[in-house]
């Protein structure tokens, strides 16, 4: 039989594909049902934040960062606040720290959890997101509880947080964790040694430790890949240091791998919950200082002085030193980077958001080479993708 | 900490004195200026010397500064496992020169460059694959320079007659109002042309 060449051919992958989580275009082509080179198009949800904060006070600055990553909100607003407390040279309160601490781990629990949920979904497994999807909705109320907004929260400020926590706030989260261990249990039971499940992502995307590094992962990829690094241990911020906690590594790097460790963290996520808890100190919440933080309410009923702060504040804002930053902070994606210049006026003169799955989506061509078709959708939901910060 | 940076800024500079401009520590952060030309040189070596190890290139971006004559500053973030340390290499360059690519050097620039190219238009020679990444495939101009309006000059729109999606020149139904809070007090408030007359 005489041989004949297959020709190689493009296929579009998205914008509008319910496993794109998003809208993402990946020309791929393709050698049969084999994948040959993918080329992800991007900037479908370009809002240019970057370039609306440069003309937004500092303050309004903040709100832009939980619609970057809208799946967990307010670990975006912490490399923010704290690009903008470094170049101002104050320091939040213990208790915020604390606070802040306590929604950055919840907000890691929802994210893992949609991930988890959907990256079983795009690869056949239809029940976890049901159950990842009702333990959303219970964070999501918690979040609501402490500052009006399931997501949208704009609840960290520099200088600390909003408003301190409502009473029994924190005994419903602690009474949360409990049943939520359980949720998890499930899931894995589900998932773990599920044979259709790890058919489709043992051995597949496999990324070493050397290719991690080169391509500049962070996060639980890079965890999955066996590297042991997480800035929350490394280069401590908030409450960090005082907390005790593990980071789960994984040893092949493939998408079971990196499964793994997103399930692991989320059991480390609700233990640093109970010891945020059980170690939040009492005291103020924001900094005392009126020229950054505004006045309680109750003292802009009597005092002029705290009138004519509160009304300077929201108007003008307040003015940062010249300088720049380069600040960091762990997001349940990965390294999430805020590089911050100030020209000394109210408003930042450059905020360049370092997002993770800009960098990790950069990796699903080499991830996916000589994979097949149905193993792109695996690549994609293993490596945690929200377009929300990939295009800015 | 900021010892062992100080210590680390030293040694890379007296290492490379022919290619390091500056070095300084500020605010617990140890950055480096470089000319143009040694960003690949810089890179190599602050990648793979046994005190450097910056193995993973973080962050890549551009500033504008429309005023200095190499109005744009191109900004390497790099972060080394091994030590646990951060370093910023700093590059400034003129709208029409280019500067070298380090895809060679860090696969994750790649897209970095493309995004900087994009938003800012600096070229990066001996780059791969240069091409627009974040604004729409036919886009003008480059969107984050400092010159270029916030609201654009084109508009998208569905033509019902043509069937597709058309762009036009913008128009705001409101003007564009930059509202400038430098000083509350002191703006020009409706009536204010009052009170310099007699």
């Amino acid at each position: 039989m005489a041989e004949s060449e297959i020709k190689s051919y493009s296929i579009n992958y998205g914008p509008q594909h319910p496993a794109a989580h998003g809208v993402l275009r990946m020309v791929l082509e393709m050698s049969g049902e084999v994948i040959e080179r993918a080329d992800p198009h991007i900037g479908l949800l370009h809002r240019g934040t970057e370039k609306l904060i440069e003309y937004k006070s500092y303050m309004q600055a903040v709100p832009y960062f939980d619609r970057l990553d809208y799946v967990c909100p307010m670990n975006q607003e912490h490399p923010f606040v704290l690009a903008t407390e470094k170049l101002l040279g104050i320091k939040a309160p213990p208790r915020a720290q604390y606070i802040r601490v306590l929604f950055d781990e919840l907000g890691r629990i929802t994210n893992h959890l949609l991930n988890i949920g959907c990256f079983a979904m795009d690869i056949g497994a239809m029940t976890p997101i049901l159950y990842a999807f009702e333990e959303r909705e219970k964070i999501m109320e918690f979040s609501e509880r402490v500052c009006g907004a399931r997501l949208h929260a704009a609840y960290y400020r520099v200088g600390g947080v909003a408003f301190d926590l409502p009473a029994g706030l924190t005994d419903d989260i602690l009474a949360w964790t409990e049943p939520f261990e359980k949720v998890a249990n499930d899931i894995e039971g589900l998932l773990n040694d599920n044979r259709i499940f790890k058919q489709r992502t043992v051995d597949i995307g496999v990324v070493t430790a050397e290719q991690a590094m080169d391509m500049g992962f962070s996060g639980p990829n890079i965890r999955g890949s066996g590297l042991a690094w997480d800035i929350r241990k490394a280069q401590p911020y908030a409450a960090y240091d005082e907390l005790d906690f593990d980071i789960p590594v994984g040893k092949n790097g493939d998408c079971y791998d990196r499964y793994m460790v997103r399930i692991m963290e989320m059991y480390e996520s609700v233990k640093l919950i109970r010891q945020a808890i059980a170690k939040m100190p009492d005291g103020p919440v924001r900094v005392d200082d009126r020229k950054i933080a505004a006045p309680p309410r109750a003292e802009m009923k009597s005092s002029m002085e705290a009138l004519i702060h509160h009304f300077k504040l929201f108007t003008e804002g307040f003015h940062v030193p010249a300088g720049e930053t380069y600040t960091v902070v762990e997001t349940p994606k990965g390294e999430f980077g805020v590089y911050l210049v100030s020209d000394g006026s109210n408003r930042p003169y450059r905020c360049k958001i370092r997002p993770p799955a800009f960098i990790h989506l950069q990796g699903m061509d080499f991830m996916s080479k000589g994979h097949m078709l149905a193993d792109a959708v695996a690549n994609l939901g293993s490596i945690d993708i929200v377009f929300g910060e990939v295009d800015r | 900490m900021t010892q062992a940076l100080q210590d680390l800024g030293e040694y890379i500079s007296s290492t490379l004195s022919q290619d390091v401009l500056t070095t300084a520590v500020v605010k617990g952060e140890l950055m480096l200026t470089v000319r143009p030309a040694s960003v690949p040189k810089v890179l190599t070596f602050l990648r793979d010397d046994a005190n450097c190890l910056f193995k993973l290139l973080m962050d890549l971006c551009g500033v504008d500064y429309p005023d200095r004559e190499q109005r744009f500053e191109v900004v390497y973030n790099l972060l080394s496992l091994k030590h646990n340390q951060r370093i910023r290499v700093k590059t400034a360059t003129a709208e029409d020169s280019p500067v070298p690519s380090v895809v060679g050097i860090f696969s994750s620039a790649n897209w970095m460059e493309r995004e900087v190219w994009d938003m800012y238009g600096v070229v990066f020679t001996d780059h791969p694959d240069l091409r627009r990444i974040l604004t729409d495939y036919g886009f003008n101009g480059h969107a984050f320079r400092k010159d270029f309006p916030l609201s654009g000059y084109v508009e998208l729109r569905y033509d019902d007659d043509q069937k597709r999606v058309v762009y036009e020149p913008v128009k705001l139904t409101q003007d564009f109002r930059n509202f400038d809070f430098m000083s509350p007090w002191e703006g020009m408030l409706p009536g204010d042309e009052k009170a310099g007359k007699v």
